[in-house]
């Protein structure tokens, strides 16, 4: 198990460090940072004041290697706009995408791992289809529609719920809505498949031969057996899904992670924008790497991979 | 003696791989069903001029937000006009040629480069697996949108722009299945058979590999046309896409947002269209997967 961890743990901090470069060299893609800081209007001793300030002048590498070590003790540098310290302002705005993300990943599983297993239950019965139908149509729904779909329903011809912003729970109930539907169609897969997998074996008609009742069948016997992938997939969502918070955050106006990295990209702040493609690959890697260890501890076969 | 007469000659004859695909395909409807969609709405796009009853970039400031016809307005412009005085169905055809081009080059683009990368692993193992399977962890750990949205802001936004973004961008699940294909075919007996009489490595993957993972690529592409149109409609959603006054439907949806509280429909409309697309396209690549693998489905 050990030799395991230690080699993913290395693979991870080399993806890592690879991340960091590229995000730190999205700065260079505009040609001169120092022009694009400075605006249309500067003069060039403007601009050559912005370069030295910024230490723009180094070669790039030097740039990357200074950025890369204070990155490592929590100093992402200064917002261009905010003038603050962009690790506190992201750290205070982390908490509702992280909020969002936790309920956006427990509204997927909850709704998609009991459909996945009715659907499996009854292969090709009326639920199986209207299930995989759902995940279908859940794929080819645009979430930022979807998302202005719910405003005008529950918010603007019920007024059931609030439109926008973060202030109680009941703000966070249409955005997890919609964060967590867009997970859902691959975690009801996923549970179908394995649920059909499992009913099949052996050990499953050994169970219901000793006279095992059908619901301690399928949810101690199968569920069980058919949940392990399923639980990897959802930390491997979950990254996916902080990521993809940008757009559900600004439909809803949260005043999240993913709602700071468009209002930087929007003001050409370009530190917050690096600090931020760094989080979020952050944690896709911590949670693939957890979802790897999780299944090697789960399934000792795994361990080889 | 081949003899139609013959009962066993008669019994080996059976229908063609050709021929059963055919059936199959026929015979399953979700296939048909996202097929037809597609093609009519390429055929929209493709005769966006003669189907559009206006100038979708007229601006008549006269004539703003008029109701579609089902809501109370006219014939004159059947799906209303937009806060702009735009007519709506003729930007929404107009709409169909950005989001099919940007679709489709986009996953033209990543389908070379991933497959690229897929087959190399693939068919080469060790060293060249590995940096494959590396890089792939890489693009992964990007977070797509927040990436695509900053590269887009800091080159500008505009149609090729945003094409050449997603196209580098949407490589990952081409280089992922073109890598598990291709390990599982070069195990076969053909290749082993084409390396022996000294074929070179460029005719053994042009000529026994590529053909045989064909399939498989044409799923992976319809099913990323559809992930790079949802892309395309959210990037330009959020502003940093196609910038105005070009149609694109993630944009139409976003300069009708704000007039939402009193016009829903503004939003409605384009959103729906999109989705009917991106549905119709995923069905299409489900189907071709369960008619061209019709033993792997569960």
């Amino acid at each position: 198990m050990l030799p395991f961890i230690l080699k993913r743990l290395g693979l991870a901090l080399l993806v890592a460090f690879t991340v960091s470069f590229i995000s730190f060299s999205l700065l260079f893609l505009s040609g001169d940072p120092a022009a694009a800081l400075a605006g249309e209007t500067a003069s060039g001793e403007d601009i050559e004041a912005i370069r030295r300030i910024y230490g723009f002048d180094r070669p790039m590498l030097v740039q990357y290697g200074d950025w890369l070590f204070s990155a490592l003790r929590g100093d992402f540098g200064e917002s261009y706009y905010f003038k603050l310290p962009v690790a506190s302002l992201i750290a205070e705005r982390l908490q509702v995408t992280m909020t969002l993300g936790v309920c956006g990943i427990l509204f997927a599983l909850l709704t998609a791992v009991p459909l996945g297993v009715v659907a499996a239950i009854r292969p090709n019965s009326l639920t199986d289809r209207v299930a995989l139908f759902l995940s279908v149509a859940g794929q080819a729904m645009p979430s930022f529609w979807f998302g202005l779909i719910l405003i005008v329903v529950f918010a603007i011809q019920l007024g059931l719920l609030p439109p926008s912003g973060a202030a109680t729970w009941r703000h966070f109930i249409m955005p997890t809505i919609v964060l967590g539907y867009y997970a859902m169609p691959a975690i009801m897969r996923l549970t179908r498949a394995g649920m059909l997998d499992v009913l099949g074996s052996d050990y499953i008609r050994t169970a219901r031969a000793k006279g095992a009742g059908e619901t301690r069948v399928l949810f101690k016997h199968a569920l069980r057996n058919a949940i392990i992938p399923v639980v990897s997939l959802a930390a491997v969502q979950m990254g996916f899904m902080l990521g993809g918070s940008i757009v559900v955050e600004s439909v809803f106006a949260l005043h999240g992670a993913g709602y700071l990295a468009w209002e930087s990209i929007a003001r050409n702040d370009l530190p917050t924008v690096q600090a931020l493609i760094l989080v979020f690959s952050m944690f896709y890697i911590v949670f693939t790497f957890l979802a790897d260890v999780l299944n090697a501890w789960l399934d000792p076969r795994m361990r080889s991979a | 003696m081949t003899d139609a007469t013959d009962p066993l000659s008669r019994e080996i004859e059976g229908p063609s791989p050709r021929q059963m695909l055919r059936a199959r395909a026929l015979k399953h409807k979700a296939l048909i069903f996202g097929m037809t969609v597609v093609l009519l709405l390429v055929l929209v796009a493709l005769f966006a001029p003669l189907l559009a009853p206006h100038d979708p970039y007229a601006q008549s400031l006269m004539n703003r937000m008029v109701k579609p016809v089902f809501m109370g307005g006219t014939w004159e412009h059947p799906l209303g006009t937009d806060h702009l005085g735009r007519d709506y169905l003729s930007r929404l055809i107009y709409g169909a040629r950005v989001s099919l081009l940007i679709g489709a080059v986009a996953a033209l683009i990543s389908g070379v480069i991933g497959t690229a990368m897929g087959v190399a692993a693939g068919y080469f193992g060790g060293k060249v697996d590995a940096v494959v399977t590396f890089l792939i962890n890489v693009r992964l750990a990007m977070p797509v949108v927040l990436v695509a949205l900053a590269v887009v802001a800091i080159l500008g936004g505009s149609l090729t722009v945003v094409i050449c973004v997603l196209g580098l961008l949407l490589w990952d699940r081409f280089a992922v299945v073109m890598r598990a294909s291709t390990l599982q075919v070069r195990r076969r007996d053909y290749v082993a058979a084409a390396q022996v009489i000294g074929a070179s490595t460029p005719r053994i993957v042009l000529t026994e590999i590529m053909p045989n993972i064909f399939n498989n690529l044409i799923v992976v592409v319809t099913l990323e046309m559809a992930h790079a149109i949802l892309l395309e409609a959210a990037l330009s959603f959020l502003g940093l896409g196609v910038q105005p006054p070009t149609p694109s439907w993630g944009l139409m949806v976003s300069e009708g947002k704000n007039m939402m509280l009193f016009e829903p429909w503004l939003v409605l409309i384009p959103g729906a269209v999109l989705f009917v697309l991106v549905l119709a396209i995923n069905l299409m690549g489900d189907g071709l997967r369960d008619v061209t693998a019709p033993e792997g489905r569960s």
